[in-house]
């Protein structure tokens, strides 16, 4: 609606012929008033097209194109943030690639500054994964429980109110939500996973440990206090724009409301729910201090989810920072590297899915 | 353009307003033509070949169903109609002889001058009454040399001085409709147009509301070209002088039918689909 | 409504059958429909009750462990659903069994994802509470050693970095975040796309690749070394695509039919932004800045590889070592002294009470003024 006043430089009798609008960038409003291309009558006009539009002068003044251009850089900017990101990381991390060579993704200890160095993200990468495993299988059923009943079960009156709870949880910063867990609710889950491991230790490899706590499965929990309220308040927002009367619709037939929610409304928000699980997912694998905090720190893969100790990518980047030599440093920059592409690539994916969700609404 | 011209501009402004305000019996105002006006959306072709004159001192009705491109014609005449990006148009409109697409008027100074009142009331819900009328002031960068008068005088242009005179202040939102509708009139009038225009400005008022509006534009007629759109007969017959009829067939732009004086167009037209329109037998 | 009881009681006095008509259209007692009848919650009841039962049996006289606390809890409530679910099979049929049981879980599920806030700030104003008192907030922990008081020491030295942090954040991310916002929503070039798309995703970007991407560009290629300003800009990059994100949203309220009345009036497109369009959502625009100021005033990843933390006082955020709140909370938890852990208390419980007054503003700012986008959803939530 607003794209529009830089006309004079693109003519509109290109765009009369249904071309997708494609508002000119605002390196070009202050081109001279030339005939751009053939400025003819167009031909699939049929009979009607006894003459052809004509070319719409307008030129920007000085001031609108200085504030096209000033906004149109403020968003350069964030556009060149992520770039100059991912540039400045991979220089930094050169010399570890070098040194690691093709053994940084499956090596597991930490040790760049020792000699001869020896290091790598396995251990690391491991760890990030099965925290993010244990969170999003937490996440992904609470935050559509939480979302549907805030949308079809709670009373009205409540429902803003339950709206701002989420938006709050998700304002917590992840560092209260890291102390908790370490205070109160690793001690409170300790026992019980104790027993747990008592009873089925002996029956399943994963489920064997020697002392449990400050286990990847409990990062993995605290964790996903981080990723239920950004992935639930996605959800909801997506559910929410379910077509209304396709929902009375299914009540109407004497459906019940489960009915309605199975028929109509889950099949609606497919593509958000994977969306906002996606975008709850690279929450939960950036997630550097609730690992820092709660995991005893080990550099190796420990496929015991209720073992202690374990290391995540970000957390592994937080306690090494300060011992770090030169060629740590390089290193724990790859690693940087290596989990900015990880998220970089599952939100972009993320907000694409997302993104078409809300335009199909 | 610079300031210098810029202050040129408000001085000949007041001065036209003075005559105007001495010699009420001279129409002041601008004289609009359209010439051979077609427009497009996308490869649609909504209108051809539109040739209206709109006088001075003369209020001129746009009538016809809906969808024959009477509103369009009317956002081609302040350049709204390139608003939508897929948007064109062919032809030209003459603005007291200049052409307001060519390169001559710069867009702003055309909007300036050949002002808007919109279907639905839109003042802006962030400024005070005050603030409304000397908006267009403020958005075109002009500085009023008495604030207090140009109000006044614009709200009473508009017939809305006296519901309003003790809460300049207060925030435009809490106006009825059509009282905000008179403050968009008194908003359009306060950067002393030539021509204003207005689309369908009463279909989201009430009777009283709408005679209100109506003996506004009649009290306005003498001071500013006024052409108006509307879809009520009744309306076109009390307040215009001059009557274009729009009509498009199924799958063909919309074209003029007949115009003329109004009392032409509804005792004797000579179209029968004008005569089929006007007496409400479709449309 | 005294217009229409006189109306009313004129005609009365010759008739008197519409009146008592009022009477007893006024004497009958409201009815409120609902969904659920009693015998519902008893069915329920009575489910869960004989599930406890079920429970005990089970675990205390057949099974050779015994479990308590929240085990038997779990257990109790695996239990109940499928006597629930039976026994409203046995009354309703399947189908309204089916829902029945949804709803059950559902209610379960949203109970316990929305549970932790309210353990969360109970269990931090407990212990931190004793913690806070003037000279908590007026004292440095520069004086302070492994062998001094708990009540020695404060963190006026993390407060004033974190508010300056915060500050020179904000001052930076604000204008661009909103010169990025009206770029999507007011210019919409060939840009928009990509820029939302990566709002979007950079809202999720790991804050602690932030602080090594400014880390390795401002402390060590420029030789700045570790400082407030480098903290700041790593929050920035955190701030950003919040604040982007939400202006857009308020900015793409504002009707389009007012950028129409101020374009007709022949402004140009930067004055009916600056001067329609942004004052209109100027509401939604302090929401959207105060979300974005609660969005990182606990980071602490970041702010650890940039600003180094320390014990001392340094006003300046432009060179030298500076601390802020959650680096205070973080460096004082990992100690092994209990006075220090409880130092960490006092400072989390200040973070909270910051997030929760920016998260209270933004409402406030939301809810005030016309064209607030939050004031419509809230009055559409009280209809």
């Amino acid at each position: 609606m607003e794209s529009n006043d830089a006309e004079g430089s693109t003519g509109l009798a290109a765009l009369g012929l249904g071309e997708p609008p494609d508002p000119p960038g605002p390196s070009n409003p202050s081109d001279p008033p030339s005939p751009p291309g053939p400025p003819g009558p167009p031909a699939d006009e049929g009979p009607l097209a006894d003459e052809g539009p004509r070319r719409i002068e307008a030129r920007l003044s000085g001031s609108d194109r200085f504030y096209r251009a000033l906004a149109s850089t403020g968003a350069g900017i964030t556009l060149l943030i992520i770039v100059l990101i991912g540039v400045f990381l991979l220089l930094e991390a050169l010399p570890a690639f070098q040194s690691a060579g093709f053994g940084f993704l499956t090596t597991q200890p930490w040790n760049p500054d020792s000699v001869p160095p020896e290091f790598g993200v396995a251990a690391m990468m491991f760890g990030t994964a099965i925290t993010a495993i244990v969170a999003m299988l937490v996440t992904v059923p609470l935050a559509l429980a939480t979302a549907v009943f805030i949308n079809e079960y709670a009373p009205r009156a409540i429902r803003a109110a339950l709206t701002s709870l989420v938006d709050l949880m998700a304002a917590i910063p992840s560092l209260i939500f890291a102390l908790w867990g370490l205070f109160f609710l690793v001690p409170w889950l300790q026992p019980i996973e104790g027993w747990l491991v008592a009873q089925l230790g002996g029956s399943l490899p994963f489920m064997r440990a020697v002392a449990t706590g400050s286990s990847l499965f409990n990062a993995g929990l605290v964790i996903a206090l981080m990723a239920i309220p950004i992935t639930t308040s996605i959800i909801r927002e997506v559910l929410s724009q379910a077509p209304r009367h396709e929902c009375e619709g299914a009540l109407a037939l004497g459906g019940t409301r489960w009915g309605m929610i199975t028929t109509v409304i889950l099949p609606f928000g497919r593509t958000g729910i994977i969306g906002g699980s996606m975008l709850g997912l690279g929450r939960a694998l950036g997630e550097t201090i609730a690992a820092t905090l709660i995991l005893n720190i080990r550099f190796e893969i420990k496929p015991q989810i209720f073992e202690t100790g374990g290391i995540t990518v970000a957390s592994g980047i937080a306690v090494e920072f300060f011992d770090a030599q030169e060629l740590g440093l390089s290193a724990l920059m790859a690693a940087g590297l290596s989990l900015f592409l990880v998220t970089i690539v599952i939100n972009l994916l993320a907000a694409i899915v997302v993104e078409r969700a809300k335009s199909v609404a | 353009m610079s300031t210098q011209e810029t202050e040129k501009e408000t001085e000949t402004t007041t001065a036209t307003m003075t005559t105007t305000a001495t010699m009420p019996v001279q129409p002041a105002g601008g004289t609009l033509r359209g010439v051979g006006v077609s427009a497009w959306f996308g490869a649609r072709r909504v209108l051809e070949g539109v040739n209206i004159d709109m006088r001075a001192g003369v209020v001129t009705a746009l009538i016809g169903p809906s969808g024959c491109g009477k509103s369009t014609f009317l956002r081609i005449l302040n350049r709204m109609h390139e608003l939508v990006p897929i948007a064109s148009l062919a032809g030209s409109v003459l603005l007291d002889g200049d052409d307001i697409y060519g390169t001559a008027l710069p867009i702003t100074e055309v909007r300036r001058r050949i002002g808007m009142v919109f279907q639905k009331p839109n003042p802006f819900p962030a400024m005070t009454i005050g603030d409304n009328v000397m908006a267009g002031l403020k958005l075109t960068g002009r500085k009023a040399a008495n604030r207090e008068q140009l109000i006044e005088e614009s709200l009473r242009r508009a017939g809305l001085w006296n519901e309003v005179r003790n809460r300049l202040s207060a925030p435009a939102g809490g106006l009825s409709g059509g009282q905000q509708q008179r403050l968009c009139i008194a908003r359009s009038l306060a950067v002393r147009p030539d021509v204003l225009l207005m689309d369908e400005p009463c279909s989201a008022l009430d009777p009283t509301s709408t005679r209100r509006i109506e003996e506004t534009i009649h009290e306005l007629k003498d001071q500013v070209t006024i052409v108006i759109v509307t879809h009520n007969m009744q309306q076109a017959q009390r307040v215009s002088q001059h009557c274009a009829f729009f009509l498009a067939a199924e799958d063909e732009p919309g074209r003029v039918v007949e115009q003329g004086a109004t009392e032409h167009i509804f005792g004797s037209p000579e179209d029968p689909r004008t005569a089929d329109y006007v007496n409400g037998r479709f449309g | 409504m005294a217009a229409t009881r006189a109306i009313e009681q004129k005609p009365a006095e010759k008739q008197d059958i519409p009146d008592k008509a009022v009477d007893a259209a006024k004497a009958a007692p409201r009815r409120r429909p609902r969904a659920w009848r009693w015998a519902d919650i008893g069915e329920f009841a009575g489910s869960a009750a004989s599930a406890l039962l079920l429970t005990w049996l089970i675990f205390d006289r057949f099974l050779p462990f015994r479990i308590q606390g929240v085990a038997f809890v779990v257990a109790w409530y695996v239990l109940t659903l499928p006597i629930y679910w039976l026994v409203v099979r046995d009354g309703h049929g399947p189908v309204t069994a089916r829902d029945r049981l949804a709803s059950l879980l559902i209610t379960t599920g949203a109970a316990v994802a929305l549970s932790p806030i309210f353990l969360v700030v109970g269990y931090v104003t407990v212990r931190g509470l004793g913690v806070i008192d003037f000279s908590f907030l007026a004292e440095t922990m520069e004086l302070t050693g492994p062998l001094s008081e708990a009540d020695d020491g404060g963190l006026l030295h993390s407060l004033i970095g974190t508010l300056e942090q915060l500050g020179i954040a904000t001052l930076i991310a604000v204008p661009l975040g909103v010169l990025t916002a009206v770029y999507l929503s007011e210019i919409s070039g060939p840009l928009a796309r990509p820029t939302r798309l990566v709002a979007d995703a950079m809202t999720a970007l790991p804050s602690i690749v932030a602080g090594l991407f400014v880390y390795s560009i401002v402390v060590i290629r420029t030789g700045w070394g570790f400082s407030g300003f480098a903290g700041s800009l790593a929050l920035t990059i955190l701030m950003l695509p919040t604040v982007t994100i939400a202006a857009e949203q308020v900015l793409r309220v504002v009707p389009g039919s007012l950028r129409e009345a101020a374009l007709a009036l022949g402004s140009p497109y930067w004055r009916s932004v600056l001067l329609v369009v942004l004052p209109t959502a100027r509401a939604g625009l302090a929401t959207a800045v105060i979300l974005g100021m609660a969005r990182v005033v606990g980071e602490t990843a970041p702010v650890l590889l940039t600003v180094g933390g320390t014990n001392v006082l340094n006003v300046n955020p432009f060179s030298d070592y500076q601390d802020n709140i959650p680096l205070f909370v973080f460096n004082q938890i990992r100690s092994s002294k209990e006075t220090f852990v409880e130092r960490a208390w006092g400072g989390a419980l200040l973070l909270l009470v910051l997030v929760l007054i920016l998260f209270v503003l933004a409402r406030l700012a939301g809810g005030a003024g016309p064209g607030g986008g939050r004031s419509r959803r809230r009055k559409g939530a009280a209809k």
